[in-house]
């Protein structure tokens, strides 16, 4: 199994911590000018979501988690679990509300999404950076108003709420990043 | 390309401000300015700290001669009072391989000075109005002195020279410290674990902290202090939580330098690093006499961190190595 040092080290890297596979979301190097160096961690496990702080003498090394990044489509939620299939195999997985976490606002049938599998068991689920969702609730639009500068939110089909131009209306398809929640355009139909 | 620096244009202007700052303190208080060679036949032993390396070929090495980068200025500082020249400063780049993060680049500026006569406490002092002179901005506020047992003591409840070193492990897993690799036994290893973790967050927090009488076994040049237990006649100063200076009342003997180098390398092998030759010119120096004095290293970049605000190290150097 392939290990990491402490020098490969960086964020988003996957690793086995305790027997579970794990993200590394931030990684300081600990120096004294006279002393012993080392990279302090803080990592998220990927069953469970939990937050773990690791000390590691600087050196030293990690096995690296077997995961496999697929691109998926989203089918359905059944209420308890988020359902994709690999559209080559025809393969389908269901994700639980752990690996589906912050992505659930953005999923919309039939949207190519990366699911990280570990051993075969889905760990997240990325939606792609950007999707295309319908108005479902937000005040009526201000016809014409393009120029000044003020905003409101917006309900989406998906249940997202965003910062919307007030021009937009109910019923309009809009572009947003997912990655940093903001509108991008209006897209006609 | 990220060929851009990435400190901002008005933080570069402040690092100049600061290094003509330095310059004016000791030119009023009649210290050298001086410059030694940053590449060096010999190199630092201290397991702790590698240093670059690199060849020259040319006249009088025709089949080339490793150098190494230095790590610290304070060999050649040290032939040079060895030598006569009376009080003296540095700044220079120093080089140390293996460190990298947000306090840490491979090269980076260090001021060090050398004060013949003085002691590691009459240097503190002096530290201390350096720190008032160059950073004029900061509120003057009482420095807090602790020694090493205090702060372990104050701020993870363990007397860090009596206690046995599986009480050290287990303070660190009480605080929910735990350092995968660490050697059960690596005493220094487990104390350092706590200094960086758990200790030095709390120190030198709206004030300077000193902290003095470190343990012999982490001297480094410092003299050792007879008495039970042994005290390096050592200091550091924290400012919020960060390492900004380390200095000594300087070892002046040759015998015992040499054997603790000769240790030093002994346990490098130990533990399989390199084996770089042994400063001699410097260990000749010592037995010509070297003026009691006392020295301290300051680092520059995290003083210009500190007097501005920045959080990272890249925010006060123009190109850090990623873009170097």
């Amino acid at each position: 199994m392939a290990r990491y040092s402490t020098n490969e080290f960086r964020r988003g890297l996957k690793v086995m911590l305790d027997g579970d596979p794990a993200v590394i979301i931030e990684n300081e190097f600990v120096k004294p000018g006279k002393g012993q160096a080392f990279n302090r961690v803080k990592l998220r496990n990927l069953k469970t979501g939990r937050v773990i702080e690791r000390t590691f003498k600087s050196g030293e090394s990690i096995e690296a988690a077997d995961v496999v990044e697929t691109e998926m489509q989203y089918l359905y939620n059944d209420g308890a679990s988020w359902h994709f299939m690999n559209p080559e195999t025809f393969e389908q997985i269901a994700a639980d509300e752990v690996a589906v976490a912050d992505a659930k606002q953005w999923l919309k049938e039939q949207d190519l999404c990366t699911v990280t599998l570990w051993n075969g068991v889905p760990l997240i689920v990325t939606p792609p950076n950007h999707v295309v969702l319908k108005v479902v609730e937000t005040e009526p639009g201000i016809r014409g108003d393009t120029a000044t500068g003020g905003s409101k939110p917006a309900t989406l089909e998906t249940g997202a709420v965003v910062q919307v131009p007030l021009f937009v209306n109910e019923g309009d398809l809009l572009k947003v990043d997912t990655r940093s929640g903001e509108y991008i355009s209006r897209v006609r139909d | 390309m990220d060929w851009r620096p990435t400190a901002s244009l008005e933080m570069l202007r402040r690092r100049a401000a600061l290094l003509a700052r330095l310059r004016t303190f000791f030119a009023e208080r009649g210290v050298l300015e001086v410059e030694t060679p940053l590449l060096s036949s010999a190199a630092s032993t201290d397991p702790q700290i590698e240093s670059f390396s690199t060849i020259y070929s040319g006249p009088g090495a025709p089949t080339g001669q490793t150098l190494y980068l230095h790590t610290s200025p304070e060999f050649a500082m040290k032939r040079l009072l060895a030598a006569g020249c009376g009080p003296i400063y540095q700044i220079c780049k120093v080089f140390r391989q293996g460190e990298a993060g947000r306090h840490h680049n491979p090269e980076f500026t260090l001021l060090e000075w050398y004060r013949p006569g003085f002691d590691h406490h009459h240097l503190m002092r002096e530290v201390e109005e350096l720190i008032a002179w160059v950073i004029p901005e900061r509120e003057r506020t009482e420095s807090e002195s602790l020694t090493y047992r205090q702060a372990f003591e104050r701020h993870a409840d363990l007397d860090p020279f009596r206690s046995p070193t599986r009480e050290i492990r287990r303070r660190a897993a009480l605080h929910g410290l735990e350092a995968r690799g660490l050697e059960p036994d690596d005493r220094d290893g487990w104390l350092d674990l706590l200094m960086t973790h758990q200790i030095q967050p709390r120190l030198g927090k709206g004030r300077l902290t000193f902290l003095f009488d470190y343990p012999a076994s982490q001297a480094a040049l410092a003299r050792i202090e007879g008495g039970d237990p042994p005290l390096a006649a050592r200091f550091e100063l924290f400012l919020e939580g960060m390492e900004l200076a380390n200095g000594f009342h300087e070892l002046t003997d040759a015998e015992e330098q040499e054997a603790r180098f000769l240790e030093e390398l002994r346990r490098r092998k130990e533990m399989k690093q390199p084996q770089p030759p042994i400063d001699r010119r410097f260990l000749a120096a010592l037995r010509h006499g070297l003026p009691d004095c006392a020295g301290v290293a300051l680092g520059i970049d995290r003083l210009l961190m500190l007097s501005t605000g920045a959080s990272h190290i890249h925010e006060v150097t123009a190109f850090p190595v990623e873009r170097a």
